[in-house]
């Protein structure tokens, strides 16, 4: 089911949390908010679960209008980033609670309740209370409790933020799975951009109430719509007048007209990646991404003098109009 | 380790010398001339029906005070309305107000010449000087107990489950009697029980409204006090061991009931 989002404002006392703002999920899609705290992506997730209501503009799930829809009534599934898990229930009751409130028959209630735990791996636990599972148990129960009354809309709030790495990149990669199973339009908010870039079709960056650029995660890396765009989506550097992605530089032998020279500062080896820190000859930080290879063959030091080469015209990473 | 210990015998020293003492006392005077007048004292007409009216009057506040208590609790937490804050101070004016201003304003009108009492008393009610008094009396001075042991919970608790309840389909009923209430249940049983305690144990608002008619208005602690003044303490030690029983009967329930923390 499509969502939509027309013309939305949203104001909590003196602080504007969403200026305008206009949204549109394909149905079936799995769709990334991605911006720093602050930047409105929550509001806007819970106004189109009915948790908030805009000050302006409307809301509309599958085509109708939904502005005025209590959240009880909007098929929607929602999911809180510290699991909001009914503490005196035990996670069959959790899983159930969305049917029980609709008054399905004990029978199918406790199949589906079965086929969702076998879902989310949770086989077994049952009969446990939320606070005898780990964090992401517990957002896993979270999950079945959102998908038990089958939602038209998925809709995920920094759902894997309160976990640790480990366990964020395998839920990640498992809802992503989820998503290819059952295509339930999704709607994922996070402010880790790894996160939204693998896991969604399609990102939507916002920053300060406002939309900055909504499109796949590839386009938005390469085609950053604003600098904040491309500040946000990885690291860039200021090279000759020019931001750039710092692996889009490299360090070479032979001057010619493009080359600036810096020294190097540090050399910091990351696994697979190395990061050369240097002072350009101007006196500005710059900083290289080399793969481990090329950190290898130059044989950087520390003093050294070497030169750097930008990217090309044209080069992924370049922002046309920050360009000067 | 010497320090704790010191600590922990001062603290025990503390509660035998303020509590303990004076309770092991009243035990002490109130078998002090033997068990018979003691029952004789108990079994009197006017005492039964005195214990009744207490019960009665409890029965009834209780209740009426649990009611109150929660909603004023959800309407303070959960609804950001104007002048929340006011109410949140009204709810712990009893606790600010001398239980005796509180009987004088129940005077002031109901009252011959109060503001309601002339128009009840023509319509054949009569308020005080009988029941209703008592009950208004009582459930004026235990008004701010449950509200006050549920605001905090409720604060702690959050609203997301709530929500995530209303996601799922719940309506605002469901919601509260499925999520909400059983997350606060033990505030509002710990609530009750000392609203309890204060309804069984009034004595100042109650005093001033009764009219101390025996068999009619006079409640356990008036009947206390009515002993007392006739030098019959056995009768006098007698109800109010029965009022302190009563009272630690309920905290001994409650503490085997209520589940261990953190389990």
């Amino acid at each position: 089911m499509s969502i939509d989002a027309r013309n939305v404002s949203k104001r909590f006392g003196s602080f504007q949390a969403l200026h305008d703002v206009s949204l549109h999920v394909d149905g079936g899609s799995l769709t990334a908010l991605l911006g720093p705290s602050g930047s409105g992506k929550s509001t806007l997730l819970r106004i189109v679960a009915g948790l908030e209501r805009p000050d302006a503009g409307e809301v509309r799930l599958g085509g109708e209008d939904a502005t005025a829809l209590a959240p009880q009534h909007r098929g929607v599934g929602f999911v809180f980033q510290h699991y909001a898990a009914f503490k005196h229930m035990t996670v069959r009751d959790n899983v159930a609670f969305g049917l029980e409130v609709r008054k399905r028959p004990k029978a199918e209630i406790r199949a589906r309740v079965d086929e969702l735990l076998a879902l989310v791996q949770l086989t077994g636990f049952g009969d446990r209370y939320p606070a005898q599972l780990s964090g992401g148990q517990r957002q896993r129960m979270a999950l079945a409790r959102a998908l038990a009354p089958e939602p038209r809309v998925l809709l995920l709030d920094e759902p894997f933020g309160a976990l640790d790495a480990r366990v964020r990149a395998e839920l990640r990669t498992w809802l992503r799975r989820l998503h290819e199973e059952a295509h339930t339009t999704t709607v994922l908010v996070t402010h880790d951009q790894a996160e939204a870039m693998e896991v969604a079709d399609r990102v939507v960056v916002m920053n300060e109430g406002r939309v900055e650029q909504a499109a796949p995660p590839r386009e938005l890396y390469d085609a950053p719509a604003s600098e904040f765009v491309l500040r946000f989506l990885g690291e860039a550097v200021w090279f000759d007048g020019r931001l750039v992605r710092p692996h889009d530089l490299e360090i070479v032998l032979d001057a010619d007209a493009t080359t600036r020279e810096a020294q190097v500062d540090r050399i910091v080896h990351l696994g697979f990646e190395a990061r050369c820190e240097l002072t350009l000859d101007d006196g500005s930080p710059l900083m290289v991404q080399l793969t481990r290879l090329q950190a290898a063959e130059l044989e950087l030091e520390p003093g050294q003098i070497v030169l750097v080469r930008g990217p090309g015209v044209g080069v992924c990473g370049e922002l046309p109009h920050v360009v000067g | 380790m010497a320090r704790r210990a010191g600590l922990r015998s001062v603290a025990v020293v503390y509660l035998l010398a303020v509590l303990l003492g004076p309770l092991a006392m009243v035990f002490y005077r109130a078998f002090g001339q033997g068990v018979r007048p003691l029952w004789v004292a108990l079994t009197d007409a006017n005492t039964v029906h005195a214990f009744r009216l207490t019960l009665e009057i409890t029965a009834i506040a209780v209740p009426v005070n649990t009611v109150f208590g929660v909603v004023c609790a959800l309407a303070i937490v959960r609804r950001r309305f104007p002048g929340a804050g006011i109410v949140n101070a009204l709810v712990d004016l009893p606790l600010a107000l001398s239980p005796v201003v509180v009987g004088l304003m129940l005077f002031l009108l109901y009252g011959r010449t109060g503001w309601f009492g002339p128009s009840l008393a023509g319509h054949g009610v009569q308020v005080l000087f009988a029941t209703p008094s008592l009950v208004l009396a009582t459930i004026f001075v235990s008004l701010p107990f449950v509200a006050r042991e549920v605001v905090p919970t409720l604060r702690e608790l959050g609203d997301e489950q709530e929500q995530a309840a209303y996601t799922l389909g719940a309506s605002g009923r469901q919601a509260f009697w499925r999520i909400t209430l059983p997350s606060i249940r033990w505030a509002v049983v710990y609530g009750v029980v000392l609203t309890t305690a204060r309804s069984l144990g009034e004595y100042g608002a109650v005093a001033v409204v009764s009219g101390h008619i025996e068999g009619k208005t006079e409640t356990a602690t008036l009947r206390v006090q009515d002993y007392y003044e006739n030098f019959n303490t056995a009768g006098a030690y007698g109800i109010a061991i029965v009022l302190a029983a009563i009272s630690v009967l309920v905290l001994l329930a409650l503490t085997l009931l209520r589940p261990k923390e953190g389990a």
